[in-house]
C-alpha cells in the first residue's frame, strides 16, 4: 500500500487493485473546504482510482458546506463510474449529512431569462425583444384607436371627471415649469442670435428669429418633452402600480375595458391640454425674446411685437397646434403602454417609468422630423 | 353539462413559455357548492383560477361557465358572464384612488340603472355584510389587510353574482380574521346560494367550509385527488393527499 502525506487535510492510501482510501482530518467547513477539495482532487488525479473510500474517522468538525461538497464529490465520482463511499462518520457528521437533500445534487438548475449565454445570443434575444415590443406596441395602438373611436361615437361612455382630473394634472399643474422654461429658452435664443445680428444692424430680426423658432419648432417640442417627463412617466407609474396590485385584473374580471377606463381619459386629457400649453409656451418664449430685445437691443415693445406679427403666419400656428396634438397622443399612449407592460414589483414600475419618458421623447423627435418634411411640401 | 353544473373545466393545459404548469385538467363545479382548489406551493392553483376567470388563455382545453366557453365567447356573452361573477384577489384588488364606497359602487354604476341614492343604499348594505359599515369614505390604503379583503369581497358581491372566486383569501390574515372571513364565505353561500371557488392551502379553512376539493400536484401537473376533504383526509389512497390534509411530513 502506498501512503502519501504531504497535505494538511488529506492522507491518501492506495492499493494495487486501484482502491484509494482518503483519510480526511481536521475541519471541513466553509473556511477550509476549498483547500480540502484541492487536496482531494490532487490525490485522485495522481492515482486514477477504480474505487474511492472517504474515511472521516479523523474529522474534527464538519459543517453543512463541507458535507455538501463531500456528497457532491461522491456523486461526481459515481457519475464517472468510480465507486465512492463515505465511511466512519461521527454521529454529528451523520446528522448533518441527513439534513441535506441529496436529490438537489442531481436536479439541474431551472433556466432563467438572465442566464449568460454569449454576445450573439444576447444580440439575437434583444432583436426578438425589439420585434415583440413593436408588435405589442402596434396592438396597443390599434386598441387605443378603437377605444378612442368608440368614445367619440358614444361620448357618454367617457369618464369625463377623470378627463378633467388629468387635464388639471397634465395642464394646469405644468403651467409654472412650462412658462419658466419657455421664457428662459426665448431669452437664450434672443441673446445668442443678437450676438450675431447686432454687428450687421439686424437687431429687429431677433424678434423674427425668436418667434419663428419658438412657434414653429421649440414651443411644441419643449412643451411635449416637459409633458413627457411630468405626465408620461406619471401615467406609466400609475398603471404599472395598478398592475402590481391586481387592480387592472380586478377591472377586467368586472367586465371593464382597461382602455376605456384607464387609457382614454389620459389620452383625451393630454390631447386637449398640450396644444393649449404649447400656445402658452409660445407666448412665454416670445416674452423671453422681448425682454432681451427691449433691454439689450434698444427695441421698443411695439417694434418687437410688430416684427413678431410679421414673421408668424396662421399656418405656422396651426401646424404647431396639430403637432402638439400628435405629440400628446404619443406621450399619453406610450406612458400607458409602458404601464401595462409592468411585470413584477417596484423595479419594473421604475423601469416602465423611465422607458415611458425616453420612448416618448424619441417618438416626439421622430414625429417632429416627419412634420418638418410634410409641412415643407404642404407649404 | 347538466343543470347542476355551473362551471366545467375540460382538458385544461396551462403553460408559461415552454414550461407546463397544468396538463389536461378536468373537473366540474356544482351550482351552490363551496369548491376548493388546494395543493402545495407552486402547483398551479392561482394559474388554474386565472384561467377559470378568463385572465389567461389556455394552451389547450376549455373553461365553460353557464354553458359558455369563456375563451371563445363574443364580447356580449363574455360581459354577461363577467357581470355574473365576482373575484376576490389575494391583494384585495381595490382601486387605490377610490374610496371603499366608490369601489363597491363601481360595478353598480356601470351595469345597473339604479339611482345614486339606491346605489348608496346597496353599497351600505354590502359593506354591512362584511362588517365595514362606517368605512365608506376610507381609501384602501387606510385600512388593514383584513379590512381590504373584506372590502374586496363586498365589491365582488356588488352585483349579487352567481359565482364568487377567491384567490388565497386568508393569505396574510391572522387566524381570527381568517376564521371570520371563512364564516362570511359560508354565510353568503348558505344565505344566497352563491357558488364559491376558492384557491387556498389553508387547512383550517378547507376543513371548515369546503364541500368538495380538488388537490393539484406540481409534479403531476394536475389533479391527484377530488372529493370531500374530511373523507380524503382519512381515506385517500395517495399519501401526498393524506400528508397534506394532516400536515404530515413523509
Amino acid at each position: 500500500m502506498k501512503s502519501q502525506r504531504q497535505n494538511t487535510y488529506i492522507q491518501s492510501v492506495g492499493d494495487p487493485q486501484g482502491e484509494i482510501t482518503l483519510f480526511v482530518a481536521g475541519r471541513v467547513a466553509l473556511d477550509t473546504v476549498t483547500r480540502v477539495m484541492n487536496e482531494i482532487h490532487a490525490a485522485l488525479t495522481a492515482a486514477v482510482p477504480t474505487r474511492v473510500v472517504i474515511d472521516l474517522s479523523r474529522l474534527e468538525y464538519l459543517d453543512s458546506a463541507g458535507a455538501a461538497v463531500l456528497l457532491q464529490l461522491a456523486n461526481e465520482l459515481q457519475a464517472r463510474s468510480v465507486a465512492c463511499e463515505l465511511v466512519n462518520l461521527s454521529e454529528d457528521s451523520q446528522k448533518i449529512m441527513e439534513l441535506l437533500d441529496k436529490r438537489m445534487l442531481t436536479v439541474p438548475a431551472t433556466p432563467t431569462d438572465n442566464a449568460a449565454t454569449g454576445i450573439m445570443v444576447d444580440i439575437g434575444r434583444a432583436s426578438l425583444q425589439v420585434r415583440d415590443d413593436f408588435v405589442l406596441l402596434m396592438m396597443f395602438l390599434g386598441e387605443l384607436i378603437r377605444a378612442l373611436g368608440r368614445s367619440l361615437a358614444n361620448p357618454r361612455s367617457v369618464r369625463w371627471p377623470e378627463v378633467l382630473f388629468y387635464m388639471k394634472r397634465a395642464g394646469v399643474d405644468g403651467l409654472p415649469i412650462v412658462g419658466l422654461i419657455s421664457l428662459l429658452v426665448g431669452l437664450i435664443i434672443a441673446f445668442m442670435s443678437s450676438l450675431q445680428l447686432k454687428p450687421f444692424g439686424g437687431n429687429v430680426f431677433v424678434a423674427s428669429l425668436v418667434s419663428v423658432a419658438i412657434v414653429k419648432e421649440l414651443g411644441p417640442l419643449m412643451t411635449a418633452i416637459i409633458v413627457a417627463g411630468r405626465s408620461g412617466s406619471a401615467f406609466a407609474a400609475e398603471i404599472g402600480t395598478m398592475i402590481v396590485h391586481d387592480e387592472v385584473d380586478a377591472l377586467v374580471t368586472m367586465g371593464f375595458d382597461p382602455f376605456r377606463f384607464l387609457v382614454v381619459p389620459k389620452v383625451m386629457a393630454a390631447m386637449c391640454v398640450v396644444p393649449l400649453l404649447t400656445l402658452y409656451a409660445d407666448l412665454f418664449g416670445i416674452l423671453g425674446g422681448l425682454i432681451v430685445g427691449v433691454t439689450g437691443l434698444d427695441l421698443t415693445v411695439f417694434t418687437y411685437i410688430h416684427q413678431t406679427q410679421k414673421s408668424i403666419h396662421l399656418f405656422d400656428i396651426t401646424a404647431s397646434l396639430v403637432k402638439s396634438v400628435v405629440f400628446a397622443g404619443l406621450i399619453a399612449g406610450i406612458g400607458c403602454h409602458r404601464g401595462f407592460r409592468v411585470r413584477g414589483g417596484a423595479e419594473s414600475v421604475g423601469a416602465a417609468t423611465t422607458s415611458a419618458v425616453v420612448s416618448a421623447i424619441f417618438l416626439i423627435v421622430v414625429a417632429d422630423s416627419a412634420f418638418a418634411i410634410i409641412l415643407h411640401y404642404i407649404r | 353539462m347538466n343543470d347542476k353544473t355551473i362551471i366545467r373545466v375540460e382538458g385544461l393545459t396551462a403553460r408559461y413559455g415552454g414550461i407546463t404548469i397544468l396538463e389536461n385538467v378536468s373537473f366540474d363545479v356544482a351550482r351552490g357548492e363551496i369548491f376548493v382548489i388546494m395543493g402545495g406551493s407552486g402547483c398551479g392553483k392561482s394559474t388554474l383560477l386565472k384561467h377559470m376567470i378568463g385572465l389567461y388563455e389556455p394552451a389547450g382545453g376549455r373553461v365553460i361557465i353557464n354553458g359558455i366557453d369563456i375563451h371563445s365567447a363574443d364580447e356580449e356573452a363574455l360581459l354577461a358572464i363577467r357581470t355574473n361573477m365576482g373575484v376576490l384577489f389575494q391583494s384585495g384588488g381595490l382601486l387605490g384612488s377610490m374610496t371603499l364606497a366608490e369601489n363597491v359602487a363601481l360595478p353598480l354604476g356601470e351595469y345597473t340603472d339604479l339611482s345614486p341614492a339606491m346605489i348608496a343604499l346597496v353599497v351600505g348594505m354590502k359593506l354591512g355584510m362584511v362588517k365595514l359599515r362606517g368605512y365608506e369614505r376610507h381609501l384602501p390604503s387606510e385600512l388593514s389587510g383584513g379590512m381590504q379583503k373584506r372590502a374586496g369581497l363586498a365589491r365582488a358581491m356588488a352585483l349579487d353574482p352567481a359565482i364568487l372566486f377567491f384567490d388565497e383569501p386568508s393569505a396574510g390574515l391572522d387566524p381570527v380574521i381568517a376564521a371570520e372571513l371563512d364564516a362570511m364565505i359560508k354565510n353568503i353561500n348558505e344565505g344566497m346560494g352563491t357558488t364559491m371557488v376558492i384557491v387556498t392551502h389553508a387547512l383550517e379553512s378547507i376543513l371548515a367550509i369546503a364541500h368538495r376539493v380538488v388537490m393539484l400536484d406540481k409534479e403531476a401537473h394536475g389533479i391527484i385527488a377530488e372529493g370531500d376533504p374530511r373523507i380524503l383526509r382519512q381515506q385517500a389512497d395517495d399519501m401526498r393527499v393524506t400528508d397534506f390534509l394532516n400536515r404530515r411530513i413523509s
